[in-house]
């Protein structure tokens, strides 16, 4: 009896459900339906539609990804673009998928933010011959794609010179997100401005995670605890090259009462924590906001890819910033040092050392 | 009514109802992130506008589900021993890289080098798995946490091969390391044709779709069948239930931890290579990671059966594809996966309610029997 009464019961909520599904898929086609006039009509009169697939870590990073955003708003903002960005799963498996739905939603060009898009923009380049597409921090791989490359050794230099001058103990620290051969470059340039101003000066050098896992860039608990122990041994300003992670280099640097060097974008300004924006003394500015922006303007101008573009000191795609003025006192020897690179007097290594 | 209906009923409105709620839950969090729900449910139904997009959406969708498959089932094995290996993450990524490379370094006509790449996988993952099975028959080692610490191991371990031993040649100006390629025959056929039954365009992705997929359904079959209908899953099955009775039944326990351990990590070994076979080619910094934990959900959500788990593993598929069509509907990517934690919450509720629920039917129909007879 009792059973019986339950298959009604359950059989009942079946049906029920099977309806609910329908109406919601009925409703939804209908939604889509008045979709697609409206994204017609909405679309600028310059018809650049630019997409942009972000790196594992996203949108909100208030590093690496936001900078590549900001160049994106201003291509909506100066040259009229609609734009559209997107982020992958959090294994970053659909990398590839992706770039796909931009190129199939009418997008051109897409660009791929960051190195790990290598082998997915490589392919959707073949699949999609008639778009361009762009990379940041990896080469061209194909007649389509253009390589969109930093010299962040360069900017890391000047960040060492910085962290050098500043430090008084004569101890600073690194923080790398990822022990890859980008994330190196930032070290190895902090190294050599570091020594060029004190040639015994103790460098904490502490990588989140090994080549291959890129967790160590959304990693702000791995982030504190790397900084956290840098400060307790001595050092006095850590610059961290580490994404995410960055945040809880910048939480140790506060609990510690030390200085913080940010990456990629002015963390000053990005950082929303108040107590923390204090103690980025400066940020290592690699300006995707000016590569992606470069590279649109040159794609709306009929440019074609297949080659790289480096933005280096001598265009400004890579420096210090300067907010909060805390380096402005030793602005001569920043200048100094900068001059001495784009004349090429010092040739800033991209290996570490050891 | 049979009671075995009974009970599939009882399964699948439980299921229901678990996905109805997780709807309803998600609803408050697109809802509280600013988005439209009802946007968002198309949002999951939209494969694209053209014919190519749509095939490509289709391809998409199978080849997410077919190493979430084989990872639940991995994970299932051990499950229905009471054997809880955390370690097919650990399993999955050595295993991946040592066939990969394996793979790259000789060429033998295609069914040969498939076969010795895919044994390669197999014997690596069972042979990680054989390490806390070891440990745990003969040193009481709990599964758990030898799984757990052997991950970070396998893990690093990955990592440092494929950037040094295992390490191929870097293309100019790439900041990503892999394996060296895998000749042409090692790569496995595609499923293409499969499009054009259906009147579809074959999909254009990288890879297609992959042909793996019949690997997977092979392998879910075979397991079923030894699981259900061998002396082998009988064994398995009392040890998980009741292992002092199945001991009195003259099953040896340390033997069956064994058995169970290595099966499941050789199927682990497989999780890796769609990926590899169907479209990579090799063993990159851009693997697919995570496929391990993902499979436990996806396991639980299967009840441990593989006609279950493939449902599971084609239901997480189906919520990953949409990240990106959501993402187009201006939904933030997080709450995806909000979305699939709820969903596995709730249908694991739902099944044990439901199972209580049957319980209690079972047990008031053999009372009623008993006082008929009394």
């Amino acid at each position: 009896m009792l059973g019986k009464r339950f298959n009604r019961m359950a059989f009942g909520s079946v049906v029920g459900v099977m309806l609910m599904a329908a109406a919601a898929c009925g409703g939804g086609g209908g939604t889509t339906a008045t979709e697609e006039p409206a994204g017609g009509a909405s679309s600028p009169a310059s018809g650049l539609k630019v997409g942009l697939a972000f790196d594992v870590g996203g949108r909100g990073d208030k590093s690496f990804n936001d900078a590549a955003y900001a160049g994106l708003e201003k291509a909506k903002t100066d040259l009229g673009a609609e734009i559209k960005e997107l982020s992958p799963a959090a294994d970053g498996s659909n990398r590839g998928d992706l770039l796909r739905q931009l190129a199939d939603a009418g997008y051109n060009p897409i660009i791929g933010v960051g190195f790990a898009y290598a082998e997915d923009v490589k392919a959707a380049a073949t699949e999609y011959p008639d778009i361009e597409f762009a990379i940041v921090d990896s080469a061209s791989s194909a007649p389509n794609v253009t390589g969109l490359l930093f010299a962040e050794e360069q900017g890391s230099y000047l960040a060492g010179v910085a962290a050098a001058a500043k430090s008084e103990a004569g101890h600073v620290g690194f923080v790398g997100g990822v022990e890859n051969d980008l994330i190196r470059k930032f070290e190895a340039g902090f190294d050599a401005g570091v020594k060029s101003v004190k040639p015994d000066a103790k460098i904490d050098v502490t990588y989140l995670t090994p080549d291959g896992d890129f967790s160590g860039f959304q990693a702000p608990d791995k982030g504190k605890i790397a900084a956290e122990k840098m400060f307790q041994d001595g050092a006095d300003i850590v610059y961290h090259a580490a994404g995410d992670s960055g945040l809880g280099v910048f939480q140790a640097a506060a609990a510690a009462g030390k200085k913080a060097i940010g990456v990629d974008s002015d963390q000053r300004q990005t950082v929303t924590e108040t107590n923390l924006q204090s103690v980025i003394m400066t940020s290592m500015l690699k300006r995707v906001d000016v590569g992606v922006f470069e590279f649109i303007k040159a794609f709306q101008g009929g440019a074609k890819g297949g080659q790289d573009v480096t933005y280096d000191l001598k265009v400004d795609g890579v420096g210090l910033a300067t907010t909060g003025g805390e380096i402005d006192d030793i602005k001569d020897q920043l200048d100094k040092a900068k001059q001495d690179i784009v004349n090429g007097t010092i040739k800033v290594p991209s290996q570490p050392e050891s | 009514m049979p009671a075995g209906l009974n009970r599939a009923l009882l399964t699948l409105a439980g299921a229901v109802v678990a996905i109805v709620l997780a709807i309803a839950v998600c609803s408050v969090a697109i809802v509280a992130a600013g988005g439209d729900p009802l946007h968002a449910l198309t949002a999951f139904f939209d494969f694209g506008a053209s014919e190519r997009a749509q095939s490509n959406s289709v391809a998409t969708l199978f080849n997410r589900a077919v190493p979430l498959f084989i990872a639940g089932l991995a994970v299932a094995i051990g499950f229905r021993m009471n054997l809880f290996n955390i370690g097919v993450e650990g399993q999955y990524r050595i295993a991946a890289i040592c066939a990969a490379y394996v793979g790259s370094t000789f060429v033998a006509p295609a069914p040969i080098q498939i076969a010795v790449i895919i044994v390669v996988a197999m014997v690596v993952g069972g042979l990680y798995a054989l390490i806390p099975a070891i440990m745990k028959v003969t040193r009481g080692v709990n599964e758990v946490i030898a799984t757990i610490m052997l991950n970070y191991i396998a893990i690093n371990i990955s990592a440092y091969l494929v950037r040094g031993p295992f390490a191929g040649a870097r293309a100019e100006g790439e900041l990503t390391v892999s394996t060296p390629p895998l000749p042409d025959s090692g790569m496995f056929p595609d499923l293409n044709f499969v499009f054009g039954w259906f009147g579809m365009l074959a999909p254009t992705r990288e890879g297609g779709l992959w042909g793996f997929l019949v690997v997977a359904i092979v392998l879910g079959v075979v397991l079923w069948v030894v699981l259900e209908r061998t002396r082998f899953g009988f064994d398995v099955k009392a040890s998980g239930l009741n292992q002092s009775a199945a001991l009195a039944a003259g099953v040896n326990p340390k033997r069956m931890v064994i058995a169970a351990m290595v099966l499941s990590g050789a199927i682990a070994g497989l999780i890796g290579l769609p990926e590899v076979l169907g479209s990579t080619g090799s063993f990159g910094t851009t693997f697919t990671s995570g496929l391990g934990f993902l499979g436990i959900a996806v396991a639980l959500l299967g009840r441990n059966k593989p006609a279950g788990i493939a449902v599971a593993a084609l239901l997480f598929a189906f919520l990953d594809r949409a990240q990106g069509p959501l993402q187009f509907a201006n939904i933030p990517p997080s709450v995806i996966e909000i979305i699939q934690g709820v969903i596995v919450l709730l249908v694991v509720v739902a099944n044990e309610v439901t199972n209580r629920f049957a319980l209690r039917l079972e047990e008031r129909r053999a009372a009623r029997q008993l006082k008929v007879t009394a």
